[in-house]
């Protein structure tokens, strides 16, 4: 199968038709790259569960914002993507839910296996892949028009799912978001009514509804007081019991209290790499590579 | 013993100053300049109605209220003794009739067009046609109504038998005789054409501002574009539609020269759509204009009057829905 993938187009067939040649210009250099890590870095998850990025590389127009990221995301582990900004992790996390296509003129390179499914293969209902892969972004985002129960639910009406009891749903969304003993008394209320910690686990719960396998989550906390944050962290690390996490984050401490692996991300002028992977704790104590020790002791970045 | 205290003696409080702003000259000219635009508006605005009210008082003394209720429009024969009677209540009627079905036909379509030229068509496409679709506001009323006389109403008619037929055990589709020419449904028609553009630029312009992290939510939650829309941009398009729809009710009941060629004037009020029989204020004003006598045309200033009169309360009306609309829909 290629290893370019045209997006069906959103707006922007026109766009994407003049990126797609510089894509091809760029598809030998990428299949000689996956050629590369694959042997290097050999795959340890048995195919068929969790999530996997091979070779993903990612285009806006011309810029080409990251480079050959090889990533496994193992199931019930909370996985942090760390680096400066403008590093290309939040670009990478995009790319794992097809939400990078959105983007007039963005494409992507490699693939992205979801259960050994390409997510990009031909085909394949994206709308579905959403579902699966679950996202919470950086600015809490409910949907102000709906209550706090709509807003949860409505997931089920977006994608068009029966839900066989919707209460039972709504309660226990809202609890494995930590909020329900905050909003059960008001749950007709608008979404806009909360306080943005509460919005934002109210997004959190409403990514839940539709039982997605993964939660993607685009720094989720960069807009929350220090109260809101602790409380989001909690509800993070009571989801991976059933949804694998990938959390961006700007706050070391943040990924040292959530994470069991970490990705450090740099971009050296040109396109975003990922410079090491490895369990939390070691990145922090013991980096493998010279810039991310210098990037985790707050020597730059 | 004294304890420090933020809280100062009762006498310390001064009084609050007065703030005085010295204006650049540069500003202060600005300001002139904009504050006469301004005003400028308002007094034509206000001339106009003092224009229409004081050449129309003879005939709200004459005729009272009934001037606005009455369905007959005599100029009267003094030489056999036989009084004027002037009311304009069927035109009024008339006129609320054709503008809604205009504003029927019309909403969907722009809202649709909106829709369709904001999320699925292909941005280059886009610029030529929203152009074509603004270009459709500056064609003449004129041409609406010959083309609408010469080309659509005989397809219109077509139309309205086929209504009927299926549809005449609805009140208003019922027809009490078989005419179908030149009735409130054709004229609607034609307004909807011309009432389009602003209906969906205004739409168009409230479907550009949704929010895009609101859009991504949907689609992060496995939306289909048509979930996204039914679930974002029309609870937050709301107010705008409706803003949008308002002001092309206002424009549709102000239009003159396209209905006066394809509506027939019938001084009693009609509510089957499609008969052959409609009112108008504002295309009475024109047939009746040239042959009328002194009494007859203070009669069509006061026409004029009552018709701004609603317009401005339409407009009015509009505001309030957008507000109302925006609060519960952001």
């Amino acid at each position: 199968m290629s290893d370019v993938m045209e997006f069906e187009g959103n707006q922007d067939n026109i766009s994407t038709k003049t990126y797609l040649e510089e894509a091809v210009s760029q598809q030998e250099i990428s299949s000689l790259a996956s050629v590369v890590s694959h042997h290097s870095t050999p795959s340890s998850q048995p195919l068929g569960t969790g999530l996997e990025a091979r070779g993903v590389h990612a285009w806006f127009g011309k810029h080409h914002a990251l480079a050959d990221v090889n990533l496994d995301f193992p199931a019930g582990t909370v996985t942090a993507l760390i680096g400066p900004s403008g590093c290309g992790k939040s670009t990478f996390l995009r790319t794992l839910n097809r939400m990078h296509e959105f983007i007039p003129g963005a494409a992507m390179a490699g693939e992205v296996l979801l259960d050994g499914k390409d997510i990009y293969e031909p085909g394949t209902d994206v709308t579905k892949i959403r579902l699966k892969v679950g996202m919470v972004f950086q600015k809490p985002n409910p949907f102000p028009s709906m209550t706090i129960a709509e807003n949860v639910l409505a997931g089920l009406k977006l994608a068009q799912l029966k839900a066989v009891n919707k209460d039972d749903l709504l309660e226990e969304c809202l609890h494995r978001a930590g909020l329900w003993n905050e909003v059960k008394d008001r749950l007709k209320a608008h979404g806009g009514s909360l306080s943005g910690g509460q919005q934002q686990r109210l997004c959190i719960a409403r990514a839940l509804a539709v039982k997605p396998e993964v939660l993607l989550m685009d720094e989720p906390c960069s807009a929350l007081d220090p109260g809101s944050t602790l409380k989001v962290e909690e509800t993070v690390r009571q989801l991976i019991e059933s949804v694998i996490v990938v959390i961006v984050t700007h706050n070391m401490q943040q990924a040292a209290r959530v994470s069991d692996y970490t990705g450090f991300f740099l971009s050296d002028g040109g396109p975003g790499q990922l410079i090491e992977t490895a369990p939390t704790s070691e990145i922090f104590s013991r980096p493998k590579d010279p810039r991310t020790e210098a990037y985790v002791t707050g020597r730059f970045g | 013993m004294s304890t420090p205290t933020s809280v100062p003696p009762q006498s310390e409080i001064p009084p609050a100053r007065a703030i005085i702003l010295t204006r650049r000259l540069s500003d202060r000219v600005f300001r002139g300049v904009v504050t006469t635009g301004g005003f400028v508006s308002l007094i034509v605005l206000g001339l106009i109605a003092l224009f229409l009210a004081s050449r129309s008082i003879n005939i709200f003394k004459t005729f009272g209220f009934g001037f606005i209720t009455e369905y007959k429009w005599d100029s009267g024969d003094p030489d056999n003794g036989i009084a004027p009677v002037l009311g304009i209540g069927a035109m009024l009627i008339g006129t609320i009739v054709t503008s809604v079905v205009g504003l029927v036909i019309a909403l969907p379509v722009s809202v649709g067009m909106a829709l369709f030229l904001e999320y699925y068509m292909p941005i280059r496409l886009k610029k030529s046609l929203t152009m074509v679709i603004d270009l459709m506001a500056a064609i003449p009323s004129v041409i609406f109504g010959l083309w609408g006389f010469f080309v659509l109403m005989p397809h219109a008619v077509y139309w309205a038998k086929l209504l009927h037929k299926y549809f005449g055990w609805i009140p208003f589709l019922d027809v009490q005789a078989p005419i179908f020419e030149r009735s409130p449904f054709i004229a609607g028609l034609v307004l909807s054409i011309m009432i389009i553009p602003i209906v969906t630029s205004i739409s168009r312009e409230v479907f550009s501002q949704v929010p895009l992290d609101r859009i991504q939510a949907a689609y992060a939650l496995g939306a289909t574009r048509w979930t996204m829309i039914k679930a974002v941009v029309l609870p937050f398009g709301s107010s705008g539609i409706a803003g949008g729809a308002m002001l092309g009710l206002g424009r549709a009941m102000g239009e003159t020269v396209a209905v006066y060629l394809v509506l027939n004037l019938y001084y009693q009020p009609n509510f089957q759509v499609l008969f052959s029989a409609g009112g108008s204020v504002a295309s009475m004003i024109v047939t009746k204009f040239g042959e009328a006598g002194q009494l007859e045309l203070q009669g069509l200033m006061a026409a004029g009057l009552v018709l701004f009169i609603v317009t401005l309360i339409i407009n009015f009306l509009s505001n309030m829905i957008v507000k109302r609309t925006s609060r519960t829909g952001n």
